[in-house]
């Protein structure tokens, strides 16, 4: 039942990127065209179930143990650095395909905020590691459901008669409005 | 350049929300109000003049293939500053803000500035353009929160306005943040071109 709150609570109500604000950026930079949102959030999946069980670790077994806690930041945004470098250089030599689909996106991931943001959650809201992981995986599930709504949303307002002023990013911020206020439909669900 | 133009480029010009549209998870997320905002601003303005004062004096010393690492460290040293800082002296704003303030290590405005300006100018030069472009970030966020506010609230640095029943409650929560920043960005565009 918990875990269920957690995967609703996530995916839904308090959607990552529309009502947490976090991610916005590759919200609004790749969301273009569906087939790259798609690999973005394969990208950020990926990524964020992997920073979030390696921070929490160390937060447990390193900052915590030696009384540490305030290099918090530092630590987490280093190894959030150094894994996403790792994943790109493993990516590039077990799975070439999957690296062409993934890899422009990787260097991009470490400014996303999403992922730092999920790890410092993990760790404030005082999960433990199963928790931890499907907090993440939902959140990445949530990220990857409002990016590629709203590449869909994007793509066929390329073929709208939009007012001259609100063409390109303002248009889009206003459509991102009109989802988040969709979105809201969901809150009180948990 | 002269120093006036490097200071006031980020006001309208190189504003890093309106025209380069970064940094744009603080700037929707912490903007219900106009004072958190200015909070969000400031606290991002001292980082940004920080790092680029020590980028700007280190930059000679750091070998080229590791220096965005060291750059982001930089940053990150300064953001831990401001958030313990912060946590003591203003804990109310520090409880507002929540997860923002350690997310300004990823606020792609500070790294870009670092990458793109102090790590090529010299002290003085750097210093300004922090201090200029952090400047812009908080006008920006105020700008922002203050419609909001004022819209979906009625009020303005907690000064009431007008009366509660005739708010659009809309504007202080999420959707709000995106479709007014959507609006202001085509009136800057609209100001820009004349």
């Amino acid at each position: 039942m918990n875990y269920l709150v957690i995967i609703i609570g996530a995916i839904l109500v308090n959607n990552i990127v529309l009502m947490q604000f976090l991610g916005v950026c590759p919200f609004l930079g790749v969301s273009k065209r569906i087939s790259t949102a798609i690999g973005m959030t394969g990208a950020v999946a990926f990524v964020m179930v992997l920073a979030t069980i390696v921070t929490y670790l160390i937060q447990k077994y390193v900052l915590d143990k030696f009384g540490l806690a305030f290099l918090q930041t530092i630590a987490f945004i280093l190894v959030i650095a150094s894994l996403v470098q790792m994943v790109e250089i493993i990516l590039k030599k077990v799975s070439p395909p999957m690296y062409q689909a993934l890899g422009i996106f990787l260097p991009l991931i470490t400014t996303n905020c999403a992922i730092l943001g999920v790890a410092i959650l993990t760790v404030q809201y005082e999960f433990n590691l199963v928790e931890g992981v499907v907090f993440s995986i939902s959140h990445a599930i949530g990220f990857g459901l409002a990016l590629i709504l709203f590449a869909g949303i994007r793509e066929h307002l390329d073929l709208q008669n939009v007012p001259k002023g609100l063409k390109g990013t303002p248009i889009a911020l206003i459509a991102a409005g009109i989802l988040a206020m969709a979105f809201m439909g969901f809150s009180g669900l948990v | 350049m002269n120093q006036w133009k490097n200071f006031s480029k980020g006001f309208i010009k190189e504003n890093p929300v309106f025209v380069l549209l970064l940094g744009m998870c603080p700037t929707l997320g912490v903007t219900s109000t106009a004072i958190n905002g200015l909070g969000m601003g400031l606290a991002t303005t001292f980082v940004l003049l920080m790092s680029n004062i020590v980028v700007s004096l280190v930059k000679d010393f750091i070998p080229e293939k590791v220096r965005i690492p060291s750059f982001i460290v930089i940053i990150a040293a300064f953001v831990t500053v401001v958030q313990l800082a912060m946590q003591a002296y203003l804990p109310s704003l520090y409880k507002s803000l929540g997860l923002f303030i350690p997310l300004i290590v990823v606020n792609c405005i500070v790294l870009g500035r670092a990458e793109a300006f102090a790590s090529k100018n010299n002290l003085v030069s750097s210093a300004i353009d922090g201090l200029g472009i952090g400047l812009g970030f908080s006008f920006a966020l105020v700008l922002l929160g203050g419609i909001r506010e004022i819209l979906g609230s009625g009020k303005i640095f907690d000064i009431t306005l007008y009366s509660e029943n005739y708010v659009t409650l809309l504007f202080v929560l999420s959707p709000g943040a995106f479709i007014v920043l959507g609006y202001l960005i085509a009136i800057i565009n609209r100001i820009k071109k004349n």
